[in-house]
């Protein structure tokens, strides 16, 4: 036991509770189980360790004891192939596949909380070493909502419209509203398809909008968390019945064509409203500075 | 050669109007051949589609 014992074990502590805090199973199913869990609970505890002895070290002069943070960092990125190579494996077997953009971006997010860990170890450790226990418990709380704030971003109702109409055919062909989704050839599918399909149209609200949800991975982080959240009317065997997002070239428009097993449509349009913005998917045209003359800084 | 999209079988009731490569499956009537599409997709994993009237295509997506 020495001065640093109790600081250590508190931001170790508190680390630990972050990454906990950020580590809850929702809608996504993942991580699911027991050892899912225990992989990043552990991992997370490793970072909350790196973080809370970085200040005692520096209060040291160890400042070669600081270097081992570039060592978190690489070990950090193995989490991230870590999970990307899981979820790619995984994919494979999905009736309706999460697709390579959305894997991204959760591998992203699986990296990105460890060094929010570290950061609200490193803070916790600090402030209990230079002043007291209250004011680490005031920085923990103080990072665990800031961490929360920066690992939520904004959802598809931020940036579109949604809007339901029913799907139609005309011939062979499957519409929502006027974008052409699929040619189905069997009369029997094209009835399945009536009884238990369902449309929604998004709406761009901006340029920018209009190219993130352009994104085919995107799209299909639609599809995938509707088909999760409401079932999916589906089978192996049944490659017709699939749920498609087409875009209507003229305007940006997206038509999503899903067959949720569960015929609620608020909820499927509560879904869709709520699927997240991927990072990896979002564009941002506008912010192009244009030179030449007769531009503005700000197009559209 | 690995392909995006073929065509795995056509069934028509009309002979003459396909040829060339893929397998063809002459029918009589209307059910017959969506009868035979129906199963065609459900071995062949691949969908239906309808280019005419009378003229289906199995196609592998």
């Amino acid at each position: 036991m020495n001065e640093y014992t109790f600081p250590i074990l508190y931001g170790v502590a508190a680390g630990v509770l972050t990454r906990l805090y950020l580590l809850r199973t929702d809608y996504r199913q993942y991580p699911t189980y027991l050892h899912g869990r225990t992989i990043h609970i552990a991992l997370g505890a490793i970072a909350a360790g790196l973080g809370t002895v970085a200040v005692p070290a520096i209060m040291e002069k160890e400042f070669a004891a600081i270097t081992f943070l570039a060592l978190a960092a690489s070990q950090f990125r193995d989490v991230r192939n870590m999970e990307r190579n899981t979820l790619n494996e995984l994919d494979q077997y999905e009736l309706v596949p999460r697709g390579k953009t959305y894997i991204e971006g959760i591998a992203i997010v699986f990296e990105g909380r460890n060094y929010l860990v570290i950061f609200v170890s490193f803070l916790s450790t600090l402030f209990y070493l230079v002043w007291d226990i209250w004011a680490a418990l005031a920085a923990s709380i103080i990072g665990l909502m800031t961490a929360r704030r920066f690992m939520s971003g904004s959802r598809l109702k931020d940036i579109a419209e949604v809007q339901y109409v029913k799907p139609h055919f005309e011939g062979a062909g499957l519409y929502v509203d006027n974008i052409y989704i699929m040619n189905i050839g069997l009369p029997a599918r094209r009835e399945e398809i009536l009884r238990y399909g369902m449309g929604f149209i998004l709406t761009p609200k901006n340029f920018n909008a209009r190219t993130t949800i352009a994104n085919l991975g995107q799209r299909q982080a639609i599809l995938h968390d509707v088909s999760t959240a409401l079932g999916i009317y589906r089978d192996s065997g049944t490659p017709a019945l699939v749920p498609l997002a087409k875009r209507d070239l003229n305007d940006g428009r997206v038509g999503i064509f899903i067959l949720p097993q569960v015929e609620d449509v608020e909820k499927a349009k509560a879904v869709i409203e709520n699927v997240p913005v991927l990072e990896s998917a979002i564009r941002m045209p506008k912010k192009r500075r244009w030179k030449r003359k007769g531009w503005s800084g700000d197009d559209a | 050669m690995t392909h995006e999209k073929i065509i795995l079988a056509v069934i028509t009731m009309n002979g003459g109007r396909v040829a060339g490569g893929a397998p063809i499956f002459i029918c009589q009537t209307k059910e017959e051949m969506e009868q035979i599409a129906a199963n065609l997709e459900a071995i062949l994993d691949g969908i239906a589609h309808e280019l005419s009237e009378g003229l289906l295509i199995i196609v592998k997506h």
